[in-house]
């Protein structure tokens, strides 16, 4: 399969497999005018499967929304048909506005002008905590 | 520091200072009548409370300040709309410093982050609630001497007992304690506090649902199953008596057990048991205001 390749734009690589529906939709790339390409279950060289979307356009990523829907990807910022930068996420300490605190005790179940703010409690486990009230976040946004 | 949300937000060393200086309170309270002349305490109660809003407004007159303020949601702006960051902003006008307590968790938070005065956490729902922390540590010195080496068993609502998680959580930071958690299967710790806080530093407990060691126990905390934080009135009906503290039971304890309850108590300690001299909840109380008089003269800087 030929995909063309980019002049100026983003490419991210190594999302787990099966995943980029869901970050096409988060990053809303649909919103998007130039030319954006889904490539899943690509063959990966570090073993196993993986998906990839390139962006033909240098647009703002939130790299911590990215981080915490799926750390392990490498984001590839090309220029002139070149990488000129690569940035491999992690999970960030606070996410902002990204996942919906649940708890219905939170003050955040009544202020709607309150950003869900979440920090990371246990980066082995990949735990997420309200800042407020300390729930734990689940994982789906 | 600036506000106290958490007990977390004090360090050991901070801890230290305050009890001293509520020891020092108690020794000499003359010293401190006239601390706070033309201070202003402004306690802004969501929900109702006696002794904690009771408590710092006493405090802060013994300190030779004034107080305003509001005991309900229904009495404040709240009723009207207004939200929790506004009301901080317009208090900070007219106050020198805030104690919140609010049924929604995590709203004295949002208060400090718009205040322009210190905000002290009076309780948010079933989350923190450290000036009864601060209270709970300072009976536990005077009674024990010291806050390391313990043996603390909590008995009734640990779940939502948010006095519970915030004792544990400071007495963690003290060497050599351990804790006996005594609770139905429904009202045991959240997995935040097992995980997070007793398995990650390593701190021996034990959960259960008898009174098999209470020979062992230095301190006993008995809570109320608290009918406000339950969703559903027929899982409180069914877990409010399944805990409760009997002269019966207190025979196998320790001549010098410290019998702890933050109040109000409900059934959960027979009244027989208030004539036992190892019965320290109502100095407890007492405890708290000295606790408040000397976290306020902190966090308004005065010596």
């Amino acid at each position: 399969m030929t995909i063309d390749s980019i002049k100026n734009g983003i490419v991210l690589d190594h999302i787990t497999s099966g995943k980029s529906m869901e970050i096409y939709r988060i990053l809303e790339l649909s919103k998007l005018d130039c030319s954006v390409a889904i490539i899943k279950n690509a063959v990966s060289r570090r073993g196993g499967r993986k998906d990839i979307i390139k962006i033909d356009s240098e647009i703002d990523i939130n790299l911590d929304v990215l981080g915490y829907i799926d750390p392990g990807i490498t984001v590839n910022i090309v220029r002139d048909g070149q990488i000129c930068q690569k940035r491999q996420l992690e999970l960030p300490e606070r996410v902002s506005g990204v996942i919906k605190c649940k708890n219905p005790r939170c003050i955040t179940s009544i202020e709607q002008e309150l950003s869900h703010v979440f920090e990371l409690s246990d980066r082995e486990n990949g735990i997420y905590r309200c800042v407020y009230c300390e729930t734990k976040a689940e994982h789906e946004i | 520091m600036k506000d106290l949300i958490s007990i977390t937000d004090l360090s050991v060393d901070e801890l230290e200072s305050l009890i001293k200086k509520a020891m020092d309170i108690i020794d000499n309270p003359d010293e401190y009548a006239e601390k706070c002349k033309r201070k202003k305490l402004a306690t802004l109660f969501y929900e109702p409370s006696t002794r904690t809003r009771l408590s710092f407004e006493a405090a802060m007159l013994e300190l030779g300040g004034s107080i305003l303020g509001f005991s309900e949601a229904n009495s404040s702006s709240a009723s009207k709309g207004e939200s929790v960051s506004d009301t901080a902003k317009t208090i900070s006008c007219y106050a020198d410093i805030i104690a919140m307590r609010h049924p929604k968790e995590g709203a004295p938070m949002v208060a400090a982050g718009a205040a322009s005065i210190p905000v002290i956490n009076a309780g948010d729902g079933g989350h923190n609630h450290p000036t009864q922390t601060l209270t709970d540590l300072l009976t536990i010195y005077r009674e024990r001497g010291r806050l390391s080496n313990l043996k603390i068993g909590f008995c009734g609502d640990l779940k939502f007992g948010r006095t519970v998680h915030s004792l544990i959580e400071a007495m963690c930071r003290y060497e050599g304690n351990s804790f006996v958690l005594i609770s139905p299967d429904e009202l045991k710790i959240p997995g935040y506090l097992r995980a997070g806080v007793l398995d990650k530093n390593k701190i021996p407990y034990l959960e259960t649902d008898n009174w098999d060691n209470m020979p062992e126990l230095d301190i006993l905390y008995m809570t109320r199953v608290q009918r406000e934080r339950f969703f559903n009135e027929a899982d409180y009906l069914r877990l409010k008596d399944v805990f409760i503290l009997t002269a019966d039971k207190l025979m196998s304890a320790k001549d010098e057990l410290v019998i702890m309850h933050p109040l109000p108590r409900v059934n959960e300690i027979e009244r027989a048991v208030d004539e036992d001299e190892r019965a320290c909840y109502f100095e407890q109380v007492r405890n708290g205001k000295y606790m408040r008089m000397a976290l306020i003269l902190m966090l308004l800087g005065i010596e």
